[in-house]
């Protein structure tokens, strides 16, 4: 028969068994994770009549805007290898999916919060659910954006099937990042409104409506930024190529896996600790 | 079928009282945690901390239910996360054998758009049944629910007994080792509440159960074991659980309740006697089962009252009217009264068992053949009975008893 003990040591001090704990329940967690999943997106579309469309309604608005911006001479944006509006359109798509996949975590358990203080069930399964969403979304998201490539005609051709992968790494990112913050933004909620300030300004430094400047002391952050990388391979694989990122996406995908395994560690070693200051 | 499946060594847990000191605290018990040193606050109160449980052990067996009660904020649902392995404990050890189901919140996942079918799924996802378990118990949970025709309708537009129905059917599919209760049991009709209790007598017989709860009638039916907390103490632990359930009680203070009436009459004074005891030198009255008691009660009747009569009700401490005087009428007529008078009611044997009770005294009118109420003064006196023996009901009789050989 299975015997849980709970003391008031921390599970750090015992690795090993926190680490094969933690894969445990990661495997034990994909059927809630699905269930949950499903029950988000059914009720997300059930209470509304555009549906899916609305995935696609907010990156478009953006791009008009850039695009009456761009024309009307507001502000001028030197010239893209792409047409203008397909390069904003892929770069605010492609942007909206990292700022799902940064915010989610925090936001899918402070939803979950109710049930968390309640029912002791793997804290993993929250998680897994959160990336099931945004696979499910961003799967959505990616097929319109093969379509607007392909019949506007600047399809990168084979390298389309890679597209899917360097999305892949970029949600993986954004999870990374936000989990990371978890734990402190489910205590303080300064976190959460700290995220959506700052990342508006980090995408004025990412390649998302502006091009990477060619010179000048603005292009040091665009190639600081470890974003950046992520974005260009995730637009060169859909429109064909625009630079040497490839070192810089290696890089930040392998840094990304290992921030991803300790943020996993601290959201699970800490959750105990944050529900009973969120029900005290 | 008697191994020890809970097994609590000195469960202690600091809550803080002030939530920014708390978020604080949270904030440094997150680093701790994640350093894994040694938190050389866990036996110390920081400062605006309290012990929110402090020092509880405990045992339970296969087939025993232990319950938790105390007043509200005495620490019992803390205790019950802290064993759910939600939150963590500061001080001490617990060992949980088995497969471990808390029924802390029914209905956990439901999402209100969705229909009672798919919440059904995603209530069982959470409590860990997979999907084909969830598959071939559907009817049964369904049936178990009693709302087969709302199964298809979104769960907003459920009451929430109904939602209750929905969330006790899909847990009490599981088959735990140990099954932790909260409290859950009280919506729902009478119908469904007797259905649960079955449920948990058939559940019972595998498993070691806790139970927390305010009924008194739903913990002395089910337990074996009885721990009253207070302010995160255990301040009775027994099987004896009648007696925890008085001590219980002890610590609500004796009110006396509303008085509602036309000022056509009123009560001057009431008092109680048995034997050499008078209520009127002594805080409280205590007397044995099986003794004496008078009451006595003096009514002022401001106006000329036609045939009023008097009744007197006896509550428990549960607010159950468990017994009534109705012989007033047979015994005293009282015709076009006005004035004071002094009336006594003597019963010649007290068949209550331990415990408190209080004594309502009410007067009607009869004027020209109906009915009227003048005055009703609800638990104005309070006595205690104590008995070597201990029985949860209210009456305890003592028939004689007789053997006969049919040889």
């Amino acid at each position: 028969m299975k015997i849980t003990i709970y003391t008031p040591e921390s599970s750090v001090r015992s690795p090993r068994k926190l680490i094969k704990d933690m894969f445990t329940d990661l495997s034990h967690s994909h059927e809630l994770a699905w269930r949950l999943s499903v029950r988000d997106i059914n009720a997300q579309y059930r209470q509304s009549k555009l549906g899916i469309l609305w995935a696609f309604i907010m990156p478009l608005a953006t791009t008009v805007t850039w695009i009456f911006l761009n024309m009307s001479g507001i502000i001028s944006v030197k010239s893209t290898d792409i047409p203008y509006p397909l390069y904003v359109f892929s770069g605010t798509l492609i942007w909206s999916i990292f700022m799902d996949s940064l915010l989610a975590p925090l936001n899918q358990t402070n939803a979950a919060k109710s049930m968390l203080s309640k029912i002791n069930f793997p804290r993993e399964a929250i998680i897994l659910s959160a990336f099931y969403q945004l696979l499910f979304n961003s799967g959505i998201k990616m097929l319109m954006l093969v379509i607007a490539v392909i019949i506007m005609g600047f399809s990168a051709g084979w390298m389309l099937l890679l597209f899917p992968f360097a999305l892949l790494i970029l949600i993986l990112t954004g999870i990374s990042i936000g989990l990371f913050l978890t734990p402190i933004g489910m205590l303080y909620n300064d976190i959460g409104r700290a995220i959506s300030l700052g990342m508006q300004f980090v995408m004025y430094v990412s390649p998302v409506v502006f091009p990477i400047p060619i010179s000048g002391w603005v292009r040091i952050p665009f190639m600081y930024n470890p974003i950046t990388p992520l974005i260009m391979i995730a637009r060169q694989c859909l429109t064909g190529y625009s630079g040497n990122f490839l070192p810089g996406f290696v890089i930040v995908s392998f840094s990304m896996l290992i921030v991803l395994f300790f943020s996993w560690m601290i959201y699970r070693i800490t959750m105990p600790v944050i529900i009973e200051r969120m029900s005290a | 079928m008697s191994e020890t499946l809970i097994k609590a060594e000195n469960i202690s847990k600091k809550f803080c009282l002030d939530l920014k000191t708390s978020l604080w605290y949270g904030l440094k018990d997150i680093g701790s945690e994640m350093i894994g040193k040694k938190n050389q606050f866990h036996d110390v109160l920081r400062e605006k901390e309290f012990w929110a449980v402090k020092d509880i052990s405990f045992e339970v067996k296969r087939g025993e239910c232990l319950g938790l009660i105390g007043r509200n904020g005495a620490g019992k649902s803390t205790l019950l996360k802290i064993l759910n392995g939600i939150i963590k404990p500061d001080e001490g050890r617990i060992e949980m054998h088995g497969r471990v189901g808390a029924l802390i919140e029914l209905g956990a996942g439901f999402n209100p758009i969705l229909t009672g079918r798919e919440n059904i799924f995603n209530n069982a996802a959470v409590l860990g049944f997979t999907k084909e378990e969830t598959q071939q118990k559907l009817q049964s949970i369904i049936d178990f629910s009693e709302i087969t025709d709302f199964i298809d309708t979104p769960v907003q537009n459920y009451s929430s007994g109904m939602k209750v129905r929905l969330g006790f059917a899909v847990a009490a599919q599981m088959e735990p080792d140990i099954l932790l209760i909260d409290e859950v049991l009280a919506v729902g009709d009478m119908g469904f509440v007797l259905k649960c209790f079955n449920k948990m007598d058939q559940l019972l017989n595998n498993t070691a159960l806790i139970f927390v709860s305010h009924s008194m009638p739903q913990v002395s039916r089910i337990c074996t074991e009885l721990i009253v907390l207070g302010k995160g103490e255990a301040i009775y632990q027994s099987n004896e659980v009648s007696k925890g359930i008085s001590i219980y009680y002890e610590k609500f203070p004796q009110l006396a309740g509303n008085v509602t009436g036309t000022g056509q009459a009123e009560i001057k004074s009431i008092y109680l006697t048995s034997g050499e005891k008078d209520s009127r030198n002594l805080t409280s009255l205590e007397i044995e089962h099986g003794d004496e008691l008078t009451v006595h009660l003096n009514i002022k009747f401001n106006e000329e009252l036609q045939s009023p009569s008097v009744g007197l009700m006896f509550y428990d401490k549960e607010q159950r009217n468990f017994g009534e005087v109705f012989n007033f009428k047979d015994e005293i007529v009282l015709d076009k009264v006005k004035g004071s008078y002094s009336f006594t009611a003597h019963f010649k044997e007290i068949q209550m068992g331990q415990g408190v009770f209080s004594i309502t005294v009410g007067l009607t009118d009869f004027t020209g053949g109906t009915r009227k109420s003048i005055f009703r003064m609800q638990s104005v006196i309070y006595f205690r009975v104590t008995s070597a023996k201990h029985g949860w009901a209210p009456m305890q009789f003592t028939p004689e008893w007789k053997i006969e050989n049919e040889q």
